[in-house]
């Protein structure tokens, strides 16, 4: 802790938000734990991978959801001893773990390393490309899945009881948002900070661009790996539709309401975005302006337009504008993409 | 960088295309074509549909390259506006035919089609044109928010439109005159897929001549190339903006409304021909007219040919293979066949 009172608030604040979600489940209905929070975490530590490569490096991944999914398939065709899909390898469950994980930090590798030397809107686009790609993979190769996915994937012993579901998810959440944090200030996180500011300038020093990149998105694609195993130990299934260009775009949406340049937004957006899908349709009155359940992506969407028309830098943004008012205003990451942009052009031409 | 390092990628596409094309010509025994020497009329057949698809592709696609390469605007309601537009021309056929189900193209003359097409295109450009004018015209540059302003819409469009035309697919008619079928090769061929691509050269010609040989064009041009220095000649950017927005969702529509004649409309829809138009003109370049031409001619190819030419048993496999094309492209080229970092 170097300079002070803002990082020692900011770790205690951390510390109790921590103590109060432990104690959570002995307080609050078990429907609240185990389907809004769980999920909160679950996709909060997907959302969280996309906010630190837009953090970082400047790349805005639509691809993260897909590795969500990929784990998860992974999981259930290694995991499953017979069924009509799938491999149905029948390994033992932290076997199919390591297999999950390792099948789905290999395919982010690739994807990255292939992505590498694009940014900005290029990245944006090529990683949507990678995601609808892969919800097809999913749903013509029967061999991995086929149209209607792979049903009735058991969990290991471990964390049969639903609240240890949870609290994988927060232990997860809680070491990847630390995680990510500390390798800001790592030498790999500097570098890939300066890289996301000034690759030209990165480059002529010595370090490998697409190299760092590549590795970022490796990591980020493990992390989000880990949460679609807490996902599909939570959904028991898994299927193509699960993760198509709709939840793809729900998962950036989650970044976006919270704000995609702030780790803790991954989690708030994920948090807003659960509890409007689980409480909408209870809210008095709802049914007379013709919002219905039906209507969800409706609200949804107009929510993102209007965060997105008023303050890109979404909920936690606006909130850290409010507590820091007289301060400079932070940079956000979405608008650095920008000049990143117009830099490796730069630094291409020099190459030519 | 060195140069060995750098042709590298460019001896393996080629490598892969020779390869490609020895497969299809002398190996695919075992594919539901054959071999080109075997059945040639699979193979004249195929090309066909590759070259027919491709146009439907270029006509989605030019709309949105050409909106990016003068605004910077990746403009991702793309795929809603080509799904509007085929639901209203759907809804202006049937109100002309008189029918609201099993239509029969006999029923369908040439006006019944031209006058849906005309209508429901007009409508993508009108919406796109007010989406521009409300959220994009203010932020422009800000890349990252238009884009994600743009996903937004695309959501709300997707459920409106859900809400608005259910969720059943619904078709388009061809007029009955180009309904036919020809023989090549001993393979019954359909008309309409040719007639389908004279649409799409007839629009290409016209873009190429609305852009080459007119003053408008020519300021576009010159827009794509210097946004700054056009500003700077005093000419009002923001109308030709609009203008340009207008012809890309117009364009979009075309699209849409060929592709409900050719497919049908359904919700996805609008995913799907956001990621065709995405791989073409990633394939292609961004901002680049040739390059959209190029990008759906690969594309078309390999959607076309993967079925065919694959094994029978891995046939499952095809979508692989357009991964493949687009994964040899970028490490060629980053940014597109006719991209260039500008």
């Amino acid at each position: 802790m170097r300079s002070g009172s803002p990082v020692y608030r900011r770790g205690a604040a951390l510390a109790l938000l921590v103590v109060v979600l432990i104690a959570l489940p002995s307080v609050v209905p078990a429907f609240f734990i185990n389907f809004v929070m769980t999920q909160t975490l679950m996709l909060g530590l997907a959302a969280a991978t996309i906010v630190f490569l837009a953090k970082y490096g400047g790349m805005v991944s639509l691809a993260q959801f897909l590795l969500f999914g990929v784990a998860g398939f992974m999981y259930g065709n290694a995991a499953l001893e017979a069924g009509s899909r799938g491999l149905n390898l029948g390994w033992h469950p932290w076997a199919a773990v390591a297999f999950a994980l390792a099948v789905t930090t290999a395919a982010a590798f690739l994807l990255g390393a292939l992505a590498s030397r694009t940014t900005g809107l290029y990245y944006l686009m090529l990683t949507l490309v990678y995601a609808v790609i892969g919800y097809f993979v999913f749903a013509q190769i029967t061999e991995i899945s086929g149209p209607s996915g792979i049903t009735s994937i058991k969990r290991p012993e471990l964390l049969a009881a639903p609240v240890s579901l949870y609290y994988t998810a927060l232990g997860l959440s809680v070491l990847a948002y630390l995680g990510f944090r500390a390798l800001g200030r790592t030498a790999f996180g500097l570098a890939l900070q300066g890289m996301r500011d000034d690759p030209v300038r990165m480059a002529s020093l010595g370090f490998n661009v697409p190299l760092h990149r590549t590795l970022a998105f490796t990591l980020g694609g493990f992390v989000a790996g880990l949460g679609g195993l807490v996902n599909v130990w939570w959904n028991g299934q898994i299927d193509p539709a699960s993760i198509g260009i709709g939840p793809t775009l729900i998962l950036l949406i989650i970044a976006v309401i919270g704000g995609v340049s702030y780790f803790e937004g991954a989690w708030l957006g994920a948090f807003v975005y659960v509890a409007m899908s689980t409480y909408l349709r209870d809210l008095p009155l709802i049914d007379r302006i013709g919002i219905t359940e039906a209507r969800f992506n409706t609200v949804i969407g107009a929510i993102v337009l209007l965060i997105m028309v008023l303050s890109p830098q979404g909920l936690a943004g606006i909130a850290d504008r409010l507590r820091r008012r007289p301060t400079r205003p932070r940079r956000p990451a979405a608008g650095s993409a920008d000049e990143t942009e117009a830099a490796i052009r730069r630094a291409q031409l020099i190459d030519e | 960088m060195t140069a060995t390092r750098r042709r590298l990628p460019v001896l393996a596409a080629a490598a892969v295309a020779a390869a490609a094309a020895v497969w299809v010509l002398f190996l695919a025994t075992d594919t539901p074509a054959g071999t080109v020497l075997d059945e040639p009329g699979a193979f004249v057949v195929t090309a066909l549909d590759a070259v027919t698809f491709a146009g439907l592709l270029f006509v989605a696609a030019s709309g949105f390259t050409l909106i990016f390469g003068l605004m910077r605007t990746v403009n991702m309601a793309h795929g809603s506006l080509f799904l509007l537009a085929a639901y209203v021309a759907v809804g202006v056929q049937q109100a002309m035919v008189g029918k609201t189900r099993n239509i029969d193209a006999s029923e369908v003359g040439i006006a019944d089609w031209l006058v849906p097409m005309l209508a429901g295109a007009t409508a993508a450009a009108v919406v796109g044109t007010v989406i521009q004018q409300v959220f994009l015209q203010w932020n422009e540059g800000q890349e990252l928010r238009q884009a994600l302003i743009t996903l937004a819409i695309t959501v709300v469009l997707a459920d409106q439109m859900l809400r608005e035309f259910g969720g059943l697919a619904q078709r388009m008619v061809w007029p009955g005159a180009v309904t036919h079928f020809i023989t090549i090769f001993g393979q019954r061929y359909a008309t309409t897929r040719l007639f389908m691509l004279g649409v799409a050269v007839v629009i290409g010609v016209l873009l190429w001549l609305w852009l080459n040989r007119t003053r408008l064009g020519m300021v576009v041009r010159a827009g794509v190339d210097d946004r700054q220095m056009v500003r700077g000649l005093g000419i009002n950017i923001r109308l030709v903006f609009a203008v340009v927005f207008f012809a890309g969702a117009f364009l979009a529509g075309v699209g849409g409304v060929l592709g409900a004649s050719f497919a049908g409309a359904a919700p996805g829809t609008d995913g799907a021909w956001l990621l065709n138009s995405l791989v073409v003109v990633i394939i292609g370049g961004l901002g680049s007219i040739k390059g959209a031409a190029a990008g759906s001619l690969l594309y078309g190819t390999v959607v076309a040919f993967s079925p065919a030419y694959l094994p029978s048993q891995y046939s499952f496999y095809a979508i692989i293979l357009t991964f493949g094309l687009l994964a040899l492209v970028l490490a060629v080229r980053p940014y597109g066949l006719y991209g260039r970092p500008a």
